[in-house]
Order: C-alpha cells, then structure tokens, then sequence
C-alpha cells in the first residue's frame, strides 16, 4: 500500500452514515427505531461539527418533512428508519417525487409486519419501496449487501438524488445494519460527488427563474433552490413554472417526465453484480443479505461441479430487467432466495417462463444460509 | 393606499376563495405586517399545508412552499433549521395545523423554533365541503355532524401556551389593525409565534347554521359582537364565555431559540477543535 | 418568480377627500365593503360588481373598504389636506 490506507471495522450502519457524510450531506432529520438508530446517532455527532445540522423530529412524518424542506434551501439532506416509519413515510416521499426534491431515505429493514421483529432481519419492505406511496412515481432504491456497500452505495444514493432531483431508497436489513466488516474508508476526492445543477440564476431574465420545472427533453428539470428564485413549490400537480394546472397535457406531460426522466437514463442508475453466469444452468436471482448466502452456495455448488451462478441487482429498482433476461434465457432454472414470500420472485417471473422459477422463502426472522439454497439447488439437479 | 402588489403575484388574480371568505382579509393583513417588518423578499418563505387557507402562498411574491396536509410545520422547521437567516412563515387552516397537523404544531411550540404560525381558525374543514374541525363550535350544524357537532372543542391559545410557543395571540378578520399589530409583533418576536385568528366560512359553514348567520356579513359581525379584549374576559358568565372569541396577546415570553442554540453549538465544537 | 404584473381594469371615483378604485374583475360581489362603509358610499351594481358612482360624495376617505375587501378590489389615496385647511 502505497500510502497508509484508511480501514476500519465497523457496523453498516456506521458505514452508511459515513457514506452520508463523504457525500457531503448536511443535514438530517430522523427518529429513533431499531435496527436504524445507530444512523442517527452518528450523525447527530457529526453534523454539527462540520456545520451541518441534525434534528430528531417528533415523527417518521417530520422527519421526511424536515429533509424535503432542508433540501429546497439546498441542503443534502438525509433521514433513516426502518419498516413502520417508513410506512409513515410514504406520502411525503410522493411528494418529494412530483415536487422533484432530492432526498435519500435509508430503510434498514425488519420482520415486518407492524412491530413484527425488530431486531430481526426481513426483505418485506422491497415493494413497498417500489409502490409505497399512491400514484405513478419514480423510484430508485438501492440494496447494498456489506459495510463496504452499505458506505458506496450511499454515496451513490446522494449522487443519484442530487442528479436525477428525485428521492432515493437504500434498503438495508438488520443484518446489513447491525453486522461489522472491515472495509477502506476511500480518499477524499477518490470517490465521484455529484451536485445538483444549478439553473444560471445569474441573469433573471432567463427563462429557468420563471420555469423552474421546464426539463430539457427527459433532463431532470434544474428547479433553483429557495431565495433569489422566489419559486413556487407544491405537491399539487403543476406546469413548467410550479404553480397548480388541471391541463391534461401538462399534467400528463408531468405524470411521465417525472418517471421517463430516470428510465431514459439507465445507464446512469443501474448497478448490478455477476458471479459465474456466462455458463449458469442454475441462477440464481438474490439481494442483500440473502445474496450473501447466495454467493456462498453459488461458490461451493460450483466446487461440487454444478453450473449455478449469481445475478445481484444493486440497483433494485429500476429494476435491472435488460440484463436479468440475457442470463436467464439460457438457465434452466432461476432461484430466488428471499426473506419475505416472493417480492423478488414476482419480478423475475415476469421475465422468464414461470416454471423456471423456484422461490426459497424464509419468513421467520432467521437469516437466510448458504444450506437451504444448496439442498433446493441440488434436488433440482 | 397601501401597495399590496408589490407583494402578490397578480396574475395569479382573482384567487380561488368565496366572496366574502375571511381569509382575503387575513392575507392583507399578514402583507401590510410583512411590509412593516422590512424584511427582502428573497428570505421569506411562506410555507401551508392543505386546505383552503394554505392555497395563500401561491398568490404571493416571496419563496413559497404548498406542503402536504398538516405537514407545514414539519418543511418549516427543516428550512428554518437549514438556513435560520430565512424568515419562515406558515399559513394554516385550523384542521390543517390542529387536527392532522397537531403533533407537528405541538413540537415546533416546544422547540421554540423562530418560526410565525398564522392559524386561519374559521372552525371547519371548507376546502372539503365544510366538516367539523376541532375548533367548530358545539351543536353546531356542519356536513359530518348533521345533528350539530358534538365533540367539544379546544383553544389554540391554550395548547400554544402550554406546549410552549413564546409569543401567542388572538385576533379576529373583522378588527383588522388589531390583526395587523398581531402579526407584526408576532413575526418579529423571537422564538415560536402563534397567531390564532378568529374566521369565518359562510359557504360551507355559515349557511349550514342560519340560526345564527343569514349572511356572511352576519359572520362578520359576530366577530364583531363577540370578541372581548382579554383584560375583561374573567367577567364573562360561562354562558357568555362559550361564544366569545377572547382577542389579546396571551404570551410573549423569551425562551432560548432553537436554531440560535444549534448555531452556537456548531461554534463551540469549531473552536473546540481547533 | 420574477412578477408578471397582469393589468386589470381600473374604474375611478373622485371626491374632496381621496380618490377611489376599483377593479370590477376582482370583486366577487361579497358586499363586505358596502356593509362597512361608515357613511353607505358604496353600492353593488347590476352586474353585482361594486361601484362609487351613486354616492361617492358620502365618502370619507376612512379606508375601511380597502382594509376589509378580501379580494384587493378596492383602494384609495387619499388627498392631501390643502396648506390652508385648518384641521377640524
């Protein structure tokens, strides 16, 4: 190692609010609930040492309140929690998809659902992540699968926001929360920071002060932050200058832009981790922790001379369909391993023939292991 | 004359509320006092939740921020907290801000968050079509309590108090200085200030209750007739207290500021570092 | 936003004290105004729009239609007291 390199052991959730911080967020307002708290609590610490600020609101409601509202003075900013408070969650995330606001929402999920388990590991909340909130919406949720990622996809969480002016999800679980690993905290400057752009508010008369949300072809619109501005947002459906409109073409000029505006852009969002699926008779389709499994089994089955591979979404949604369907057009089998009852299966099955499809669903708060993905495999086999 | 457009977004006229609402009237008032207190514009922003008090800062010319039901308080207290040399306003009905926006307006009380709450209090949900709210008067009639409303109702003044906003007042949109002095001293005061105006609704709520309105003049004027200056309210039988609308400034206390103490904090662990 | 003033029509009255206006597109025929107005210098037209015309002399410059319009379509500016005038 050329120079002494930054390693530290510790837990995931320490991780991501690292990641938080590398990203330059600055600010956060969150409520306590196991397994996220450790977030909080670090950046409570934190922020206020680098001039950022830290709140803890009286709900999971003010919490998101608090950050879309930060974020539109142009903060990046930031709020944790994990099943029940994110179901709390879920209007405002809505709104912060129409009004375009970038925020990130850390969910750590747990045994759900209500008060379910809550130090529990689960991976029930990944549709809600999708379809949470009411009405057509954008989405982008992240699911690392270590401390390392938990960090990395982070940082990339807040890229995404801050790019796209959307919400983003990272999923993590108990586990991912709550386990330690030893991972490189990266240089500053090593790892890429995006900034939301600015509309040249320099000179009045151009037409983005008095138009904040007129995009340029599937661009996300470049609203400008509150102050110079004096814009108008609103969670109301609304035209290119933020104020209410019923017209049937702006609002459907709207409805879609906010979506189209991520889904043109794949390349920028999609993430994903291939191991051994060039030749995979057996793939299997895993996130999270579960992958971790996953890519136990994956590894010994091939010692034991059976063609199995991994295909791991990162980007869970949008979810990577384009190269899901390239590996599991030649497998003869696609297993899904997941600790909820097929939120990931229904995907694949969308994709391949159903009988291809083989869920192992465990639900009882037990994390899931590389045996259960085996023994399914081999009988398979 | 005053000049109101150099603070509205004219274009934006005529606004959506009913003749005669009361909320045009407050709107005025809040203008001239913003007017009085000088500030810039850009470092205004006018914040509501829902209904039809918080349509307000779509007609005016500052920053504004239409957030979603009851949540006002919630957005204000992250732009207040993000950037406490903004001067943040919030507009809100008395469903928006008490009922489903209860807990956020108890918190920001507490906090003591430099943050002005204007409470549009008419006693009823009108953008809805007119349902009882939790300051709608007793036994009377709206379109969820048909044989007049029987949940009691609470007082903002007190809740404010009690939950610990430093500057509380009441006032009526029919004694208009008065309001304009209100909100003056209520957006300049330091700390959580509240002010709670007595309203009125005629479409949705005052014809429902020709008893005791024929029109909405008539709504008016029972502003008029039962407002009773603090200072006098202890004279009231109970009977009359149920009716009158007690104006005054109720609080106007100093209570250390919460983004001042979070400023300060940041200072303290700067030079620490050092 | 930069404002975009939008010009509505603007109909004058004049008497020793001020000069009145009123912007007939913006009012909503409420008669809060008429209501008010200590010395009934202001009625409501055909249209249901409100109007000086009739009685603009009653008027007493106390600008209590201005401040209880609720729709910004009324407003006044008052005359200056004349140096001569001795105030009564």
């Amino acid at each position: 190692m050329s120079k002494q390199e930054k390693f530290e052991f510790i837990q995931g959730n320490l991780a991501c609010a690292k990641g938080a911080a590398y990203a330059g967020c600055d600010f956060f307002g969150g409520y306590p609930i196991t397994p996220s708290t450790e977030i909080a609590e670090f950046m409570s610490g934190y922020l206020p040492k680098k001039g950022g600020k830290f709140i803890q609101m009286e709900d999971e409601i003010s919490s998101i309140g608090s950050i879309i509202g930060a974020s539109l003075v142009g903060k990046k900013a930031m709020t944790a929690t994990s099943g029940p408070g994110f179901s709390l969650m879920q209007e405002l995330l809505g709104y912060a998809c129409i009004a375009e606001v970038p925020i990130v929402i850390v969910d750590i999920m747990r045994g759900g659902p209500s008060t379910g388990l809550p130090t529990a590991p689960a991976q029930s909340d990944l549709q809600q992540a999708k379809w949470g909130t009411h009405g057509d919406h954008p989405v982008i949720a992240l699911i690392p699968n270590s401390v390392e990622e938990m960090f990395t996809e982070t940082v990339r969480a807040f890229n995404l926001a801050e790019y796209f002016r959307t919400p983003v999800i990272v999923l993590g679980d108990e586990i991912i929360g709550h386990m330690r690993e030893k991972i490189r905290i990266p240089e500053p400057g090593e790892l890429q920071i995006v900034n939301r752009t600015r509309p040249s508010t320099a000179a009045p008369e151009t037409d983005l002060v008095t138009t904040p949300y007129h995009a340029l072809g599937n661009d996300p619109a470049t609203l400008p932050k509150f102050g110079k501005s004096r814009i108008h947002v609103t969670g109301l459906n609304h035209d290119i200058t933020g104020f209410p409109t019923s017209d049937s073409e702006m609002v459907g000029d709207l409805n879609t832009r906010i979506i189209a505006k991520i889904y043109e852009q794949r390349d920028i969002v999609d993430n994903f981790q291939l191991l051994e699926v060039e030749d995979a008779e057996i793939l299997v389709l895993a996130v999270g922790s579960a992958s971790r499994a996953a890519e136990e089994a994956v590894l010994e089955l091939r010692e034991q001379g059976v063609k199995a591979g991994l295909f791991r979404p990162i980007t869970l949604w949008p979810f990577p369909k384009a190269e899901f369907r390239k590996y599991a057009k030649h497998a003869k089998w696609i297993v899904v391993p997941e600790m909820n009852l097929g939120q990931l299966k229904v995907v694949a099955e969308r994709f391949v023939k159903l009988e291809k499809v083989v869920p192992i669903n465990l639900v009882n708060g037990e994390p899931l292991n590389p045996e259960l993905i085996i023994s399914t495999i081999k009988r398979l086999v | 004359m005053f000049n109101y457009s150099e603070y509205l977004r004219e274009e934006k006229l005529p606004h959506i509320w009913c003749p005669g609402c009361g909320h045009g009237i407050v709107t005025k008032s809040l203008i001239r006092a913003v007017d009085k207190a000088g500030w810039d514009k850009d470092k205004i922003v006018l914040v509501s939740g829902i209904g039809c008090a918080s349509r307000l800062p779509g007609y005016i010319d500052v920053n504004t921020l239409h957030t979603a039901h009851g949540r006002a308080l919630a957005f204000a207290t992250g732009i207040k907290l993000a950037r406490p040399d903004m001067h943040v306003i919030v507009v809100s009905g008395d469903g928006d801000g008490l009922a489903i926006g209860g807990n956020h307006f108890i918190h920001a009380c507490r906090r003591n968050i430099d943050i002005t709450t204007i409470i549009f209090n008419n006693g009823i949900y009108g953008m809805t079509g007119g349902q009882y709210s939790p300051t709608t008067a007793y036994g009377d009639k709206t379109s969820t309590s048909p044989f007049g409303n029987m949940e009691p109702n609470f007082d903002v003044v007190d809740i404010s108090i009690g939950a610990g906003a430093t500057f509380v007042a009441r006032g009526t949109s029919y004694h208009v200085p008065q309001l304009d002095n209100y909100i003056y001293k209520a957006l300049t005061h330091k700390g959580f200030s509240v002010v709670d105006v007595a309203e009125a609704c005629f479409t949705t709520h005052g014809r429902k209750n020709k008893n005791k309105y024929k029109t909405n003049i008539d709504m008016l004027k029972w502003q008029k007739d039962h407002a009773v200056p603090r200072s006098k309210a202890d004279a009231l039988t109970d009977e009359e207290r149920e009716n009158a609308i007690i104006t005054g400034i109720f609080k106007d206390s100093v209570r250390p500021e919460f983004t001042e103490r979070y400023d300060e904090l940041i200072k303290q662990l700067k030079t620490k570092g050092e | 936003m930069a404002d975009t003033k939008r010009e509505f029509k603007v109909n004058r009255y004049e008497n020793d004290k001020c000069e009145l206006f009123i912007r007939p597109e913006l009012c909503k025929g409420c008669e809060v105004c008429v209501a008010f107005c200590p010395t009934q210098a202001l009625t409501l037209d055909t249209k249901n729009k409100i109007c000086a015309a009739e009685y603009m002399e009653k008027c007493i410059a106390c600008s209590m239609c201005e401040v209880r319009c609720p729709d910004f379509a009324i407003y006044i500016v008052k005359k200056e007291k004349s140096p001569g005038e001795t105030k009564k």
